[in-house]
């Protein structure tokens, strides 16, 4: 089971700046092990932000992103207190939703 | 993974887009967010065929559209990228590396008040122009800059 996401969503005006930290190895398929072997792909793939119910980022995502993906996004009319949930599924069907509130 | 759904796939993909889409739709039981991945464009090894995949095609330069990244990056795994649409009517932001072995990295769609705006972390393998493409009323824009890269993130 991956680790659980850290979420910040802060309120600067009306604007809510949500930053996520994802555990996950994103692994591209390409690096080899000790033994030669390849490692296989094992990446994010899809992933959503709801603010306050509404879906407001949906984001696919490759091999290139980095290991333990953070992503920033900026969503306006946001209100604190305000439910943030993000979830997001891997090439082998993992997933995993965090949630956070606006503040 | 097994290897017959990657042969079809990727003779789908050599065909047509929209047949890699299908076959990546028909073949993709477990995926339960709406919009389904891309495959044919994330797994698109040049920029062309990436940009072809996402439907932007020849997306025209804009000003407007502005790509944050560092000159030079230490280390190639983690690269910070930001990237702020100022056009109106923004609905999605896709990035991408050029001579990353897949260019496509990531594409996001925003909706109900969603800023164009997204910061993200990349791997790069190289030094590479780094591109950031923004979809407007239906039209396709785009920014790039280039990233020099000390030691690569991708190889192992």
């Amino acid at each position: 089971m991956a680790d659980p996401m850290k979420i910040r969503a802060q309120l600067k005006g009306d604007v809510a700046e949500i930053r996520v930290l994802m555990g996950h190895a994103m692994e591209t398929g390409q690096r080899k092990d000790a033994a030669g072997k390849t490692i296989p792909p094992h990446f994010i793939q899809s992933l959503t932000v709801e603010v306050g119910g509404k879906k407001v980022v949906e984001g696919q995502v490759g091999t290139s992103v980095s290991r333990n993906p953070v992503f920033g996004f900026k969503v306006k009319g946001a209100k604190a207190g305000d439910k943030v949930v993000v979830s997001w599924v891997d090439n082998k069907g993992d997933k995993r939703t965090d949630e956070a509130a606006v503040a | 993974m097994n290897t017959t759904r990657r042969t079809v796939l990727k003779s789908a993909t050599a065909g047509s887009v929209l047949a890699g889409l299908i076959a990546a739709g028909a073949l993709r039981p477990t995926q339960v967010l709406a919009a389904e991945w891309n495959k044919a464009a994330f797994d698109a090894h040049d920029t062309a065929s990436a940009l072809k995949g996402i439907g932007a095609g020849t997306p025209m330069d804009s000003k407007d559209l502005i790509l944050k990244v560092p000159d030079i990056a230490e280390n190639g795994a983690v690269v910070p990228v930001d990237v702020i649409s100022n056009i109106p009517n923004t609905t999605s932001i896709s990035i991408l590396v050029d001579k990353n072995p897949s260019p496509l990295s990531a594409s996001f769609d925003f909706a109900n008040g969603a800023l164009p705006e997204v910061s993200a972390r990349l791997k790069m393998g190289q030094t590479s122009m780094v591109k950031a493409v923004a979809k407007a009323d239906g039209k396709f824009y785009t920014a790039q800059k280039e990233v020099k890269v000390t030691v690569g993130g991708c190889g192992g």
